[in-house]
């Protein structure tokens, strides 16, 4: 209970961490933080159910208006801005990253890892990114699509570092991967 | 870590949170269901005035708040003039400007312990699901506490990083930083157990 509680809300503080530190300018121009990595983190290491928890968790402190968000943002603004769905997403794309990581289990770890970063990070966090923007700037889903697009090869390169730090990770911390931990 | 409530005292201060949080979800629903620019500017006008009313700092403030949104409104603009569609996209920016600013409002007035318990009243209910709101309230203090130090510790790999390279720091120092977090949350909670554990109210 106690050892849950305590991963849950670190890794909440992981999240808030990775957003804070100096961003990284693509090739588009289009500046990527490593907040989303830690919410792919949060799937492959802690499991679909904790991950989940720690990004809600995150979310509710933004919520609560701590400027825990990359860039210094937080406050309730956020969640009827245009990145609002990607908000909503953030424990969507946790929880389905760790449920592909805990099903594939025939998978390599950090191929499994990438795996689900790639539906979790990016197929699950999309969705109600676009649909989210698609509602706030009034545009129909392939417009607001479009809007969404620079930001694919970042998060693909996130995808590719989430599967080399988790295996990385189960290396040095074996019995910390609760995403494969027997049951 | 310092909460985005504003250090100017406002009237709205002394406003109670969750009266404050529900007429801000039905006005932000009411401006998603109405589309005329008519009613936008109206409430534009409000939600300015009610900013003007505490003062200029005040005011900076809910403008800083606001330049994140400034990138969506240019592309929207752009879009409309584009199309030809002006109206439609002035339209849609007042109401993306007058729905951040007025959840905005409600940040910067309501200290965050208050905000916490209409969070605790809304969990209750969930207790008989074993989510105790006394645990959310934990890990919220949790965070608050970790953070900062995550932060540091972040900071302390970065410049060990910088030490000896020529290049900076990028992701290299995520794997140090996530077994940092993992092992103070071992060590967190055995202190937590030792201390008799998290009282979860049964």
């Amino acid at each position: 209970m106690e050892k849950n509680v305590v991963l849950i809300a670190l890794f909440a503080a992981l999240i808030a961490v990775l957003g804070m530190i100096p961003k990284i300018d693509l090739i588009s121009g289009v500046p990527i933080t490593a907040q989303s990595l830690g919410v792919m983190l949060c799937g492959t290491v802690l499991g679909a159910r904790r991950g989940a928890l720690a990004v809600l968790l995150f979310l509710l402190l933004v919520a609560l208006g701590l400027p825990l968000l990359a860039g210094g943002r937080g406050g309730l603004g956020l969640f009827v801005s245009p990145s609002a769905g990607f908000l909503i997403g953030f424990p969507l794309a946790a929880f389905v990253t760790g449920l592909v990581v805990e099903k594939a289990v025939g998978l390599p770890l950090a191929a499994a890892a990438f795996l689900g970063a790639v539906l979790g990070g990016i197929v699950a966090l999309y969705i109600p990114g676009i649909i989210g923007m698609a509602i706030t700037l009034d545009k129909s889903l392939p417009e607001a699509a479009m809007l969404a697009l620079p930001f694919l090869p970042g998060d693909l390169i996130k995808a590719g570092i989430a599967g080399v730090l988790t295996s990385a990770l189960a290396k040095a911390r074996p019995e910390a991967l609760l995403s494969r931990a027997a049951h | 870590m310092l909460s985005l409530t504003s250090p100017v005292r406002t009237p709205y201060h002394r406003l109670p949170a969750g009266p404050k949080l529900l007429v801000l979800s039905l006005v932000t629903f009411l401006l998603f269901a109405v589309e005329t620019w008519v009613f936008m500017l109206a409430a534009l006008a409000v939600v300015a005035l009610l900013f003007a009313i505490p003062g200029r700092p005040f005011w900076t403030e809910g403008l800083r708040l606001l330049r994140p949104v400034s990138f969506f409104v240019a592309i929207v603009l752009v879009w409309h003039i584009a199309t030809g569609d002006v109206g439609a996209g002035v339209t849609i920016c007042l109401r993306l400007v007058v729905a951040i600013s007025l959840a905005n409002l409600v940040t910067l007035t309501t200290r965050m312990e208050d905000m916490l318990d209409v969070v605790r009243k809304l969990f209750a209910p969930l207790r008989r699901f074993g989510l105790s709101p006394d645990i959310l309230a934990f890990s919220v203090a949790l965070v608050v506490r970790f953070a900062p130090v995550l932060l540091e510790k972040g900071s302390r790999l970065a410049e060990a990083w910088r030490a000896r390279s020529a290049r900076r720091a990028r992701w290299n120092i995520i794997l140090p930083l996530t077994l940092i977090a993992l092992d103070d949350a071992d060590h967190v909670s055995e202190a937590l157990r030792a201390r008799g554990g998290l009282d979860t109210g049964y």
